[in-house]
């Protein structure tokens, strides 16, 4: 790399922060003007570490993604470059870090509002160390042809039109990063292009300042004249006028100091930059551009000229022979990301995913169309969430009443059930909460807690196909099916369940109509008869109850409520209370910190026989 | 984000409070509200002969003579009614006085001068004992000691250029404050000795604002007041409201209400340009406005800008006004997408615009820029406002005389 150069063809970097966008950017820069390896070596991501995917041309390469720049550094020595995307609080410690890593040498630091004591300490290290900075916030720099930092120069198709893909005949700096392109830009239709411009940051010191660029543009040969945007406030465009008269700066200079309207202001006004303020005389814009002229700089009238003079300058070294026109090969394409092609409506894309209950991509959550703020208002609860959930719409009022009432006679059933016992053992083995209330759920089925919806599906069978309660029952029996929700283990006739009291009063007087209820109750009379203990029990009566919540009104077609039916939502309801019990007997046994469960040998039958075994054909 | 100047008395109180040297001051801040009948119980030194000053981010308050000197409380009282009941003239400015400090009046023979400064690679110290309102015509007896950054001011530095042992433990310990607090200017000027010890009659003090962030405990609720003269109006109060609320930045300020050109432009660089050029073609007394918006700000924040704007713009019917909708070629701020605000705004205000003979000039670039520009010529053609628009083959204040060129 030639000593006057901060980066160049075969300049890799590695970039603080994960800013896939400018990593991108960055490659697709690379590929277009033909580097062989692609600019960014390794990312360093405090919170993550693994790979990167991007593009470099047509194919995706991986980055390799480090927690800390020690590590990014050791592994990736060639890479000199560190491009700082850290946050205003945490740049100085890592762009600090950086200039003591000895494989770094260029550090360019792209947050704004860093305290100045701590830009200056870094300014202090780096010349203490011969690095350079830029930054702080800019954007960067680029070097046409080889070298682009971050974001500067934006997209391919500006990089294209501001000729940035060879290099061409003049240097450029500037402080602004949104300039900088702007100035990239009146170069290329004016002139040749650039060689190398550099954003050295809107801050009061800038880690590295005009001259410290201008003196390299000055060594490189390629380099035929100078551009640069000064700004109101500071003293460094002096610098440059006494690096002039010392000889130090001899190729052509076109420079014109911003900030000229601050005359137009009485009082003293901050601009955008943190570095831009109106003050003393001799830092306005109008003394500076004057002292410039004076010294023998091209300074235009108004920026308006500028492109003008760098017209002017441009045909003047031309027929001098100092500057040649080149060919210029033709360029690549880079191919169109999905998303620019979506947003540009090249394209159309199927989606993988539909979802018709909920919509989290506002403001707020919405729910079956309903804002949660909107929910609040109404003072709804959960079974109207379980409405719009679960069922689309709204429901009435009986009906989101019915709901809660089952989520609250289903909550637990006592530690000695099947599912809350196995939640206990686990939990007792030391497992987590989600594992142990898995270990509750998965023993919900056919015979524990899951009967609902298949007495669901069989009363509503019988009674829409018109068959008698002793007709369904002989059709059961025929089949050798019992009749889910039929039947309890301890209750009977003698000891009814009160819970199917409570369920059953419910709907008889809050539904419109009880038509499957009614029929179940029929069916219960002839059951009960052969043997006490065959009572409509809890589950079967949630599910003749919500066969007549389906069927009451014009809430839902028959149609829909048979869907509900054979989709199985019946069995969510126990799921969602049980839930709720489980967690309680699981925190339970966390809050006594009882031990690893261990069934006594004294309650098992070891019933073990030996078959003995002998090897085939001996 | 930057340096920013804060009152007299803040100055002083931080000093004292963080200071490692033996220090004592008696001063009161009279704030706009503050019961001046409670002060005197309060503070047993109003009693003596006092000095009186107004507390606000204006220079050379000696020299405006707006200083009042050995006088008695009731004295300083009626000084500090009368200065405060209207807006004062100081040099070119025009203001309010709000905030007065009063402090004991204490005579003395010799001034001395402090001040330190920061520079790129130093803290600079400016001593003197030729100090007071005539420092600069002795700016040669000002001794300049230059600390480096990481370093810190030793007693022994100040003794080789002024021999005077409590000077220079003093502004050893001053500049630990200094760098401890994130000062970036303090000048002490006058500064007296009196039976032993130091006091600080006149200070003007900068703070770093960027470093806010990790000296709440130390700063305080110290506050950052606009500069002696910027009264805002309520139109650049909300907008300063809107830009301390985000991460974006959104600046406005109006120079001449009635004024005909308007400008509503992206980017802190770019902003100024086109003020400059607007004023450098000689159309300076035209300029309504100054203002950007940069940092990526989303749709309602370009769309409350917009709007307040375009309310400024259309409220006194006269000649044909100019909209100048500027900015550079963005490196990554999607343009179509900044744009969708100001066309919500710009629909909004159709009647408006039409009545005050508005025209519109766009000119940017940068991702999207092509879409941005085809929507905002579109919404041109929907609502009957002449809007045009030119991207990045124009140089970017070519819009500037295209518009006043076509306008004369």
């Amino acid at each position: 790399m030639n000593d006057f150069d901060l980066y160049d063809k075969d300049s890799q970097a590695i970039v603080f922060g994960s800013q896939v966008n400018a990593i991108q950017r960055m490659l697709d820069f690379d590929y277009l003007c033909g580097r062989q390896t692609p600019s960014v070596a390794a990312i360093v991501n405090p919170i993550r570490e693994g790979q990167v995917k991007v593009f470099f041309s047509q194919h995706e390469i991986q980055i390799n993604e480090y927690r800390t720049l020690q590590r990014a550094a050791a592994e990736h020595p060639n890479a000199h470059v560190l491009i700082n995307f850290s946050s205003h609080r945490s740049a100085y410690a890592t762009s600090r870090a950086a200039l003591e890593t000895d494989s770094i040498k260029v550090v360019a630091i792209i947050a704004e509002g860093i305290p100045e004591r701590d830009t200056r300490k870094l300014i202090a290290l780096a010349r203490e160390k011969g690095k350079t900075i830029i930054g702080p916030a800019t954007v960067g720099g680029i070097k046409a042809g080889a070298f682009k930092i971050g974001n500067t120069a934006g997209k391919t198709d500006n990089i294209i039109a501001a000729k940035l893909l060879w290099p061409g005949s003049v240097g450029v700096v500037s402080k602004s990063g949104g300039l900088s392109n702007e100035l990239y830009n009146i170069v290329a239709l004016n002139a040749d292009g650039i060689n190398e411009g550099v954003a050295i940051g809107g801050d009061r010191w800038p880690g590295s300042d005009y001259l410290e660029h201008l003196l390299r543009f000055e060594k490189n040969p390629d380099i035929k004249f100078m551009v640069a945007l000064g700004e109101i406030g500071g003293r460094d465009e002096y610098r440059i006028i006494d690096a002039i008269k010392e000889g130090l700066l001899t190729k052509p200079l076109i420079m014109w100091v911003t900030g000229t309207c601050a005359k137009v202001f009485t009082t003293s006004v901050q601009f955008g930059h943190a570095g831009a303020a109106s003050g003393e005389e001799e830092e306005s814009a109008q003394a500076k551009n004057e002292a410039l002229r004076e010294a023998g700089v091209i300074v235009p009238d108004s920026f308006d000229t500028f492109g003008d003079k760098v017209l002017e300058i441009y045909e003047k070294l031309k027929i001098e022979g100092t500057i040649k026109e080149a060919e210029r090969p033709a360029i690549p394409r880079v191919p169109l990301t999905l998303t620019e092609a979506l947003s540009d409506g090249l394209v159309r894309k199927p989606t993988n995913f539909t979802c018709t209950i909920s919509d989290d991509r506002g403001d707020e959550p919405i729910y079956a169309g309903y804002k949660i703020s909107e929910i609040l208002e109404k003072g709804w609860g959960l079974g109207d969430i379980i409405s719009l959930l679960w069922f689309r719409r709204p429901l009435p009022q009986f009906a989101t009443k019915f709901f809660e009432l089952v989520l609250v006679v289903s909550a637990d059933h006592g530690p000695a059930v099947s599912g809350a016992h196995n939640a206990i053992v686990a939990a007792r083995a030391g497992k987590d909460m989600v594992s142990s209330l898995a270990s509750g759920l998965l023993t919900i089925g056919p015979r524990f807690g899951g009967a609902i919806n298949d007495a669901a599906i069989y009363f509503k069978e019988a009674k829409d196909s018109g068959l008698t309660p002793r007709e369904f029952i002989n059709s059961m029996k025929d089949r050798g099916i019992n009749i889910p929700g039929i039947g309890h283990r301890v209750k009977s006739v003698q000891n009814p369940d009160k819970r199917v009291e409570i369920l059953s009063d419910f709907a008889k007087s809050n539904f419109p109509a009880t038509v499957y209820l009614d029929y179940a109750r029929e069916v219960e009379k002839l059951t009960t008869e052969k043997r006490g203990n065959l009572i409509l029990n809890v589950d079967g009566c949630i599910a003749v109850a919500f066969l007549d919540l389906l069927a009451s009104g014009d809430v839902f077609t028959d149609s829909e409520a048979r869907e509900i039916v054979n989709l199985g939502y019946l069995n969510g309801f126990f799921i969602v209370a049980r839930s709720i019990g489980m967690i309680g007997h699981i925190m339970d046994q966390y809050r006594m910190k009882r031990g690893l469960y261990r069934h006594p040998w004294d309650d098992i039958l070891y019933d073990v026989k030996r078959v003995e075994w002998e090897e085939p054909g001996e | 984000m930057a340096q920013r100047g804060i009152r007299e008395a803040e100055a002083k109180k931080l000093i004292l409070d963080h200071i490692d040297f033996p220090l004592e001051h008696d001063m009161v801040l009279v704030r706009p509200h503050s019961d001046i009948s409670e002060l005197r119980k309060e503070y047993p030194f109003l009693e003596g002969r006092l000095v009186a000053k107004p507390d606000v981010l204006v220079g050379k308050r000696g020299k405006h003579k707006l200083v009042l000197l050995d006088k008695t409380f009731q004295e300083c009282i009626e000084w500090i009614e009368k200065k405060r009941s209207g807006p004062v003239r100081v040099g070119p400015v025009k203001g309010d006085l709000t905030h007065f400090l009063i402090e004991p009046f204490i005579p003395h023979d010799q001034e001395f001068y402090l001040a330190i400064q920061a520079d790129r690679d130093a803290d600079v110290i400016y001593v003197s004992d030729h100090g007071g309102i005539h420092v600069e015509e002795n700016w040669e007896k000002v001794r300049e000691i230059r600390v480096p950054v990481e370093e810190t001011l030793q007693e022994e530095q100040v003794l080789e250029v002024l021999d005077h042992p409590l000077i220079a433990k003093f502004a050893s310990a001053l500049h630990k404050v200094f760098v401890d607090l994130d000062f970036v200017y303090l000048e002490i000027n006058p500064m007296i000795i009196v039976d032993d010890k130091i006091k600080m009659l006149d200070l003007v003090a900068k703070l770093d604002d960027t470093a806010a962030y990790r000296n709440r405990e130390k700063w305080g609720d110290v506050v950052f007041p606009s500069p002696f003269g910027t009264t805002l109006t309520p139109e650049e109060r909300y907008i300063n409201e809107l830009d301390s609320k985000t991460g974006a930045s959104l600046k406005l300020k109006i120079l001449n209400p009635e004024g005909s050109i308007w400008t509503m432009v992206a980017g802190g660089g770019a902003s100024v340009v086109y003020a400059d050029t607007i004023v450098d073609l000689g159309h300076g007394s035209e300029l309504a406005n100054y203002g950007e918006y940069s940092g990526d700000p989303n749709q309602e924040l370009t769309y409350e800008y917009a709007k307040t704007i375009l309310d400024l713009m259309t409220r006194e019917k006269g000649k044909p006004k100019i909209l100048l909708i500027g900015g550079g070629i963005a490196n990554f701020t999607d343009v179509a997408k900044t744009f969708t605000g100001i066309i919500q705004a710009l629909k909004e205000f159709r009647e408006k615009l039409i009545e005050n003979r508005v025209t519109i000039y766009v000119r940017r670039g940068g991702p999207n820029y092509k879409d941005g520009l085809a929507r905002m010529e579109e919404t041109g053609k929907t609502i009957g406002i002449p809007i045009h628009v030119y991207g990045p083959e124009t140089h970017m204040t070519r819009i500037i005389s295209l518009a006043l060129g076509g306008n004369q």
